[in-house]
């Protein structure tokens, strides 16, 4: 099977910070992969080179068997790559129905009918449960509904890798319950590469983890060989009682 | 905004030129006439609102666009002797083609550095006027003659110096490019272009080449000043350089904003006030400029987002 992503020697410095130094990183397609480690290992930033937000200083990122580099972000999620944001950046003074029609139409393949948007729409704002908030300026939304907005945005993009940036972050525990089916359900049918704090949602769900710390990768494996692993526990759970 | 209440939107727009149809018979000469003027400003008023309200590029060199459809249809009449369309559809072509080399160049900027650039082209093309004055006729302009005006249709003839067909002109090329900016606003290229306007990057984000699309938008806005200027020109008769100085590009923006920026009503209310205001104060006073400013610094403190701006933010959400 060909994995849906590849980094080769990826690598962005900012002035002498190495945030990322030289990642090889392979993803195959169906699986949820978390990224954990401490605040400033470079989980951002290298998210953020896989999606085109910024550019790498060295490096190649390959997506689906095609080298995507050079290519601009949107051109990115036009072949299957999305990102939410990690910082809640939904369009605050539209309605949370125009959020999500704007990735729903542009992925229209039938380009005029106006029920194909109005039903595109509501399958994704039902799927996070926004449906009766469909009408609201996203910027009245509560914080976790505007994560789920963000969710929702980013699923009607019908990605083949969705990249979920700290989506729990800020949300009640009821939310977090609510958001791991959710996720579970979105990865029937697509990756899901997450980066998350909350080690019990990263338990639950993860096939693989990715532990990031300094830049570099400081292991890989399942959530078990991750809890046992020593090095892991000194650089990010804190070291063993 | 998009899908909600189209009837009455269009109720709304429909009702607005009917009404202006029908002031046509009832207003004194002297008001017909500046209304028939003003219609023709409140175009160049909403392609300026097409770039700044939707898109929140501000742009201070909208005067030049206005001017390439102004010295296009005039110059191909005077210079070249063409024809009433033909010399409308040049000076059009004009302003298209210059705006889509100017949005080439200035859309690599943005903010305030946007706002220099325009200001500068629109120099370049102010003096380039005066320059060619040969042509152009430099500071002292061109007079358009009145028999170049006619339009022929086989045997009956549309005398555009005629103060009845020159405000159903103006009306017709009103109403147009109103319904023609209701129809964008409310399409997915208006969600859009609102989108790039409140956060380019997360625009980029969902998969939209956003340049292309401001780009468009550039060219669209650019086209509507131009139909604005080459009607101008063709209907009033006069081609000077006054038109593409800096005071057009800042005048457009002052109705926009008076009227209320991203409404597609607003560029019209605001050249109609301005306009009413310095007719009614100049009555009184010399220093009528002065009380013009006044107006504008009260309604910045108390109507900052312009007249119908804030009636929709207060009570009617639905305008569009």
């Amino acid at each position: 099977m060909t994995p849906l992503l590849v980094t080769k020697g990826l690598s962005r410095h900012f002035g002498g910070l190495r945030a990322v130094d030289s990642v090889d990183f392979t993803l195959m397609p169906g699986e949820i992969r978390a990224v954990i480690g401490p605040n400033g290992a470079g989980k951002t930033t290298f998210v953020s080179l896989v999606s085109g937000r910024i550019q790498p200083s060295s490096g190649a990122i390959v997506f689906d068997g095609a080298d995507i580099t050079s290519q601009p972000a949107y051109v990115r999620v036009r072949q299957g790559i999305a990102y939410t944001f990690q910082i809640t950046s939904v369009f605050a003074n539209l309605s949370a129905y125009d959020n999500v029609a704007l990735p729903v139409q542009r992925t229209l393949s039938d380009g005029r009918s106006k029920g194909a948007v109005k039903a595109g729409v509501m399958t994704a704002l039902e799927r996070t449960g926004l449906a009766d908030r469909a009408h609201m300026p996203a910027g009245q939304l509560s914080y976790g509904h505007q994560r789920l907005l963000e969710v929702a945005m980013g699923l009607a993009l019908k990605p083949r890798l969705l990249i979920l940036d700290e989506p729990t972050q800020g949300l009640a525990d009821s939310e977090i319950d609510n958001f791991i089916a959710l996720v579970r359900e979105i990865a029937r049918s697509a990756t899901v590469l997450l980066i998350e704090h909350n080690m019990p949602v990263v338990m639950q769900l993860a096939d693989r983890i990715t532990v990031f710390n300094a830049g570099k990768i400081l292991a890989e494996g399942t959530p078990e060989a991750i809890r046992e692993n020593a090095a892991v526990q000194e650089a990010y759970l804190g070291t063993a009682p | 905004m998009n899908e909600a209440s189209p009837a009455r939107a269009y109720a709304l727009h429909l009702g607005v030129i009917a009404l202006l149809f029908a002031l046509s018979f009832v207003l004194p000469e002297y008001y017909h006439g500046l209304l028939a003027r003003i219609m023709v400003l409140a175009v160049f008023a909403m392609g300026y609102n097409m770039l700044f309200g939707y898109v929140g590029l501000l742009s201070l060199g909208h005067a030049m666009f206005f001017g390439a459809g102004l010295y296009g249809a005039g110059l191909a009449i005077i210079q070249l002797g063409w024809g009433v369309p033909l010399a409308f559809l040049g000076g059009v072509a004009c302003g298209a083609l210059l705006a889509l080399v100017i949005g080439l160049l200035a859309l690599r900027t943005t903010g305030v550095a946007f706002m220099i650039v325009t200001m500068m082209f629109a120099q370049v093309f102010y003096l380039l006027i005066l320059y060619f004055a040969a042509w152009t006729g430099g500071d002292q302009g061109q007079v358009v003659p009145q028999p170049a005006r006619v339009l022929n249709f086989g045997a009956t003839s549309l005398d555009l110096t005629n103060p009845t067909v020159r405000y159903m002109t103006a009306l017709v090329l009103f109403s147009l490019v109103l319904l023609v900016m209701l129809a964008i606003v409310r399409s997915r290229y208006g969600r859009v272009l609102v989108a790039i306007r409140e956060n380019e990057e997360r625009t980029k984000m969902l998969g939209y080449d956003t340049f292309s699309n401001k780009l468009m938008a550039v060219v669209v806005s650019g086209t509507i000043c131009a139909a604005s200027g080459a009607a101008y020109a063709l209907l009033f008769g006069y081609v000077g350089s006054s038109f593409a100085s800096v005071q057009y590009s800042i005048l457009p923006l002052l109705w926009v904003l008076l009227g209320g920026a991203a409404t597609t009503l607003g560029p019209l209310i605001g050249t109609v006030f301005m306009y009413y205001v310095i007719d009614v104060t100049s009555g009184y006073t010399s220093a009528y400029l002065l009380i013009v400013g006044i107006a504008l610094i009260l309604l910045v403190l108390f109507f900052p987002k312009g007249i119908l701006g804030s009636i929709r933010q207060r009570w009617l959400g639905w305008l569009p």
